[in-house]
C-alpha cells in the first residue's frame, strides 16, 4: 500500500527530473524583448504594444488599480492574475507575425489591448 | 451582476466537475462526505490565504511564483490521483462487492479518501483563490455595485455547485461495476491532463523550455476557451495547441498509471490457479 505510493511518487519525480535535465541542456539563451505595460482605470496603457517576430517577449505589467485583474490572451495562451497595486511578469513564447489580442478577464469588454508582432 | 456571475461560474465550474467525479468514485466508501467536505473547506480557507498573499506569491521566483505554485499543486493532485487508481486496482473489487466482508478495505479506504480529499482541496484552492481575489477586489473598491457583484458571485457559485451535482448524478446512473471501470479511466485522464497543465505552467515560467514546439492547432475545430473546450480541458486535459513536452508528459502519466496498476493491482489473482487437465 505505502510502497505503491512511494513508487508512484518516485516515478513521477524521475519523469520530472528527466524533463528538467533535458530542458537545461537545450535551453538557448535567446534575448527576449522586454515591454512595459501598465493597467489603470480598467485600461491598458499603451493599448497596443509591438515586438519583433520569432523572439520571446517579456511583458512587465504594472497593475495601478486597487482591484485585481487577470491578464488573458487566448491566442498567446497566457492567463495571469495580478493583484491590485502589484507588478507581474508575463512570458510570451516567440511568435509569428500577426496581431494577438489580450484583455482583462474581469473587464473583458473595456479592458483590451493587442501585441503586434512584426 | 451578470459579469460577476459568469466570472465566478467559470472558475467554480472546473472544481465542480472534479468534486462530482470524486463523489461518484467514493460512492460506496463510508464517511466519504466528511472527507470530501473537509477537502472543500480546507480548499476554501487556503484559497483565502493564497488570495491575501497573491502579490507576495507572484513576486517569488523572479515573478514566476504563481506559475510555479500552480505547477506544484497540480503535481500533488496528479500524484494523489495516480495513487488512488493504484489503490483502487487493489481494493476496488472488495469495495464494489459486499461491504460487510470488506472490513479491512473500508479501514484502508480512509487512505484513498485522504488522497481524494487532497485532490478536491487542491481544485477548490486553485479556482477559489481567483474567485476570492476578484470578489475581494470588487468589495474593497467599495463601488456602487458591490452588492450586485456579490449577488452575481453567489449565483455563479450555485451554478458551479449545480455542475458538481449533475456530474455526480450522471456518473452514479452507471451500474456499480461499470462505474469503477469508467472512473478509473476518467481519473487516469484527469491526472494526465493535470500533468499537462502543470507542464504548461512550467513552460510559462520558462523553467521548462525543451520540446516547446506546438504540435498541432485544433483551435478551428474546438477552441479550449469555448464551453465544451473548457470542460474537456478539465476532464481529459484537452488543449488546442499542445507542446511536444505536454504530449510526452500526458502519455507518460497514462503509461505510469497503467504499469503501476498492473504491478500492484489484484494481489489475489497473482496466486497461480491450479491447472485444469
Ligand atoms: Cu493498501
Amino acid at each position: 500500500m505505502f510502497a505503491s505510493l512511494m513508487l508512484s511518487k518516485t516515478a513521477f519525480i524521475a519523469a520530472l527530473g528527466i524533463a528538467s535535465v533535458s530542458a537545461m541542456s537545450t535551453a538557448v539563451a535567446q534575448t527576449a524583448t522586454e515591454i512595459q505595460l501598465s493597467y489603470k482605470d480598467k485600461k491598458f496603457e499603451p493599448a497596443e504594444i509591438s515586438a519583433p517576430a520569432n523572439t520571446p517577449v517579456v511583458i512587465k505589467l504594472k497593475n495601478l488599480d486597487a482591484k485585481a485583474m487577470e491578464f488573458e490572451s487566448k491566442t498567446l495562451k497566457v492567463e495571469k492574475v495580478v493583484a491590485g497595486g502589484s507588478d507581474a511578469i508575463i512570458n510570451v513564447r516567440a511568435q509569428k507575425p500577426g496581431r494577438y489580442e489580450f484583455f482583462d478577464e474581469y473587464n473583458e469588454k473595456t479592458a483590451r489591448g493587442a501585441l503586434v508582432v512584426k | 451582476m451578470l459579469a460577476a456571475l459568469i466570472i465566478v461560474f467559470r472558475e467554480v465550474f472546473e472544481a465542480g466537475l472534479i468534486i462530482g467525479i470524486v463523489l461518484a468514485v467514493t460512492r460506496t466508501v463510508p464517511h466519504r462526505n466528511r472527507w470530501i467536505g473537509g477537502g472543500v473547506l480546507v480548499g476554501v480557507l487556503a484559497a483565502c490565504v493564497v488570495a491575501a498573499f497573491a502579490g507576495a506569491l507572484s513576486n517569488l521566483f523572479a515573478g514566476m511564483g504563481q506559475e510555479l505554485f500552480n505547477a506544484a499543486i497540480l503535481t500533488v493532485a496528479v500524484v494523489m490521483l495516480t495513487w488512488h487508481n493504484v489503490w483502487m486496482a487493489r481494493h476496488g473489487s472488495e469495495l464494489a462487492g459486499e461491504l460487510r466482508s470488506a472490513g479491512q478495505a473500508v479501514v484502508e479506504g480512509a487512505k484513498s479518501l485522504l488522497a481524494l480529499a487532497v485532490v478536491v482541496g487542491v481544485a477548490v484552492l486553485r479556482e477559489g483563490s481567483e474567485v476570492v481575489l476578484f470578489l475581494y477586489g470588487v468589495l474593497a473598491a467599495g463601488g456602487d455595485s458591490a452588492w450586485s457583484v456579490a449577488l452575481g458571485g453567489f449565483g455563479g457559485l450555485l451554478l458551479g455547485a449545480l455542475i458538481c451535482v449533475l456530474t455526480y448524478v450522471g456518473l452514479i446512473r452507471i451500474p456499480m461495476r461499470a462505474l469503477f471501470a469508467t472512473t478509473t479511466v476518467l481519473i487516469a485522464l484527469l491526472a494526465a491532463g493535470m500533468a499537462a497543465q502543470a507542464t504548461h505552467f512550467l513552460e510559462q515560467a520558462n523553467w521548462l523550455t525543451a520540446m516547446d514546439t506546438i504540435v498541432w492547432d485544433s483551435g478551428w475545430l474546438l477552441s479550449d476557451s469555448s464551453f465544451l473546450g473548457r470542460a474537456l480541458h478539465t476532464l481529459i486535459g484537452y488543449t488546442d495547441q499542445p507542446t511536444a513536452m505536454q504530449l510526452v508528459v500526458y502519455l507518460a502519466i497514462l503509461l505510469v498509471t497503467f504499469v503501476l496498476m498492473r504491478i500492484y493491482g489484484s494481489p489475489a489473482k497473482a496466486m497461480p490457479e491450479p491447472a485444469h487437465g
